[in-house]
């Protein structure tokens, strides 16, 4: 038997290229994504991506279909693997860092087996909290969210809204550096989306948690945004970062400010650049 | 709100103001839908009577079915009926219990693994296929005709139907609760015990509630055909043999109360602990 003897004498050969050196964001950088590599289906959906997500702002992903946005989010979250490259939360892997995530579909984000008090204080659990401790947490937390409803139901008898709003407490009961939002309104009526925007907003305005939103719906994404990050079809690219100054809290007045519907005008031509690219 | 809306309107009669009383009370089901589950029973019941009593089939082949209920009773109140009943329960009860205690750990423990399933899926569902009445004389061979035979043979055919459900519902498990877990750093044991464990549950009653009628109908086979002295299958064929058809049919009808009842109790049991299913 020869053959594997000579596929290691003829074995292939690989230059010895050293890995670029790494380069920091500037100042304010909490997420660092560096040489960043996804194929989806053969096809590279993202190659050689770099992107510096900076710290206690929120950023909204916007961008054409299938251009992979809740995929980055996901990449980051370390829900999806990625092919090659490096992701670092001020310096540290995800392994070191604790980080929430609030899923589009709150159906099947909870646990209907427990009830709903139970779902937000899991991760509390998980991180071997003891009893007062994950108490105060929650009482904190009903506080800040100005809870109406009852928390020992159990998830599905609960409205959308309210099942989303759980989600979100949950996400935020260990205190995540980063929150991540995967289209979190999309499945919610208009009443219920203004509701958790606005504690969303008030959340922000609390802790400066760093959050990253991914959104189909451009007011929404701006409306929340210190930056809109566009990017473009794929093989995708950052088309784009606006930055929104706007200061908080922004209210329903903010949506006809001339500063606001400048930043969604140019978002929108972007937008529209790109899909057609 | 929607209910006055939903609320049907008279089609040409003018308005009437409602009769006091009855102003508030929600409309109510006529009383006689409730009835609708006794019409079938009713109408056999009616129809049995009727083929006996015009001689269409010969009362030796069919007694009245008040003899034979009379039969039922008796015999299950403290007749030698309630003997044979609460043999084949208890050997159904046995099978099944072993069933379920080697059948779910394992169906789930296979199912978080899919290459572990993968591997053993022929085998699974090919046993699974074969009617585990054709395995009597292999049993027979291994255990005697003993008592721990009809258990055996009865806890076999269940145990593969309770693996085959677990494991499903651990692999059609929802990805999204897993990631929920995984993103908050649940480990993989947490997963498992948190999450996969329960997001099978509702397969896994399905498997239970298949499983334990399996084993009543394995057990009165494996009573009629393996030697045996007591239970619902031996009194069947035994009554049978002797042309004792009143006490035949009273057997009959025992064995379907008991599937049934056996039923009933899974269903209100899964209700309540997989309260969560379908909603």
């Amino acid at each position: 038997m020869n053959a594997h003897l000579d596929a290691v004498v003829n074995g292939p050969v690989f230059a010895d290229v050293p890995a670029p050196a790494f380069r920091p964001g500037p100042a304010g950088t909490h997420i660092t994504i560096r040489g960043l590599t996804k194929y989806f289906a053969g096809w590279p959906l993202y190659e050689n991506f770099d992107l510096d997500i900076p710290k206690h702002r929120i950023v909204s992903v916007f961008g054409p279909n299938g251009c992979g946005k809740s995929t980055l989010i996901n990449m980051i979250a370390g829900l999806t693997p990625i092919n090659a490259g490096q992701i670092l939360f001020d310096g540290k892997t995800l392994k070191d860092t604790k980080v929430g995530y609030v899923f589009q579909n709150y159906r099947e984000a909870l646990f209907p087996w427990m009830r709903t008090i139970d779902n937000i204080a899991y991760p509390l659990l998980l991180e071997g909290r003891s009893k007062a401790e994950v108490d105060r947490r929650m009482a904190e937390l009903v506080a800040s969210f100005d809870v109406k409803f009852d928390l020992k139901r159990y998830p599905y008898e609960l409205s959308g809204g309210q099942q989303q709003t759980a989600s979100i407490m949950r996400a935020l009961a260990p205190r995540p550096e980063v929150l991540f939002l995967d289209e979190p309104f999309s499945a919610l009526d208009f009443e219920m989306t203004l509701f958790i925007r606005e504690k969303l907003q008030e959340v922000f305005m609390q802790t400066g948690t760093t959050m990253l939103l991914v959104s189909h719906d451009l007011e929404e994404a701006v409306y929340l945004a210190d930056e809109v990050l566009l990017l473009t079809k794929r093989p995708t690219r950052v088309a784009e970062i606006l930055r929104y100054d706007e200061a908080r809290p922004r209210t329903v007045q903010t949506l006809s400010d001339p500063g606001f519907v400048a930043t969604r005008q140019r978002s929108l031509e972007i937008f529209q650049r790109e899909v057609r690219r | 709100m929607s209910d006055a809306s939903a609320t049907p309107l008279p089609a040409a009669a003018p308005w009437v103001p409602p009769a006091p009383g009855a102003a508030s009370a929600p409309p109510r089901p006529p009383v006689w839908l409730k009835a609708l589950p006794f019409i079938g029973p009713i109408v056999l019941f009616v129809v049995w009577d009727a083929a006996v009593r015009f001689g269409l089939i010969k009362p030796i082949l069919l007694p009245p079915p008040l003899d034979t209920l009379g039969a039922l009773v008796r015999g299950l109140w403290g007749g030698t009926l309630l003997r044979d009943f609460a043999v084949t329960v208890w050997r159904t009860l046995e099978a099944f219990a072993i069933a379920a205690a080697i059948g779910v750990p394992l169906g789930v423990l296979l199912g978080s693994s899919e290459r572990a399933y993968r591997s053993v899926e022929f085998l699974i569902d090919f046993f699974r296929s074969t009617p585990s009445s054709a395995l009597i004389p292999l049993f027979l061979m291994i255990f005697g005709t003993s008592d721990v035979n009809k258990v055996a043979i009865a806890a076999f055919g269940a145990l593969l139907i309770v693996v085959f459900n677990s494991a499903y519902g651990v692999m059609n498990a929802r990805k999204q609760r897993v990631m929920a877990a995984r993103v908050m750093g649940a480990s993989r044991w947490r997963i498992f015990k948190d999450v996969l464990v329960w997001e099978s549950l509702p397969s896994t009653f399905v498997g239970l509630r298949s499983a334990v009628s399996m084993a009543l109908v394995i057990v009165i086979v494996a009573e009629m055909f393996i030697g045996s002295d007591v239970g619902l299958g031996h009194r069947i064929i035994d009554s049978q043999q002797v042309m004792n058809v009143r006490e035949m049919y009273a057997a009959i009808l025992a064995a379907g109360a008991l599937g049934y009842a056996l039923n009933i109790l899974f269903l209100l049991f899964e209700r309540r602990i997989v309260h969560w299913s379908g909603r």
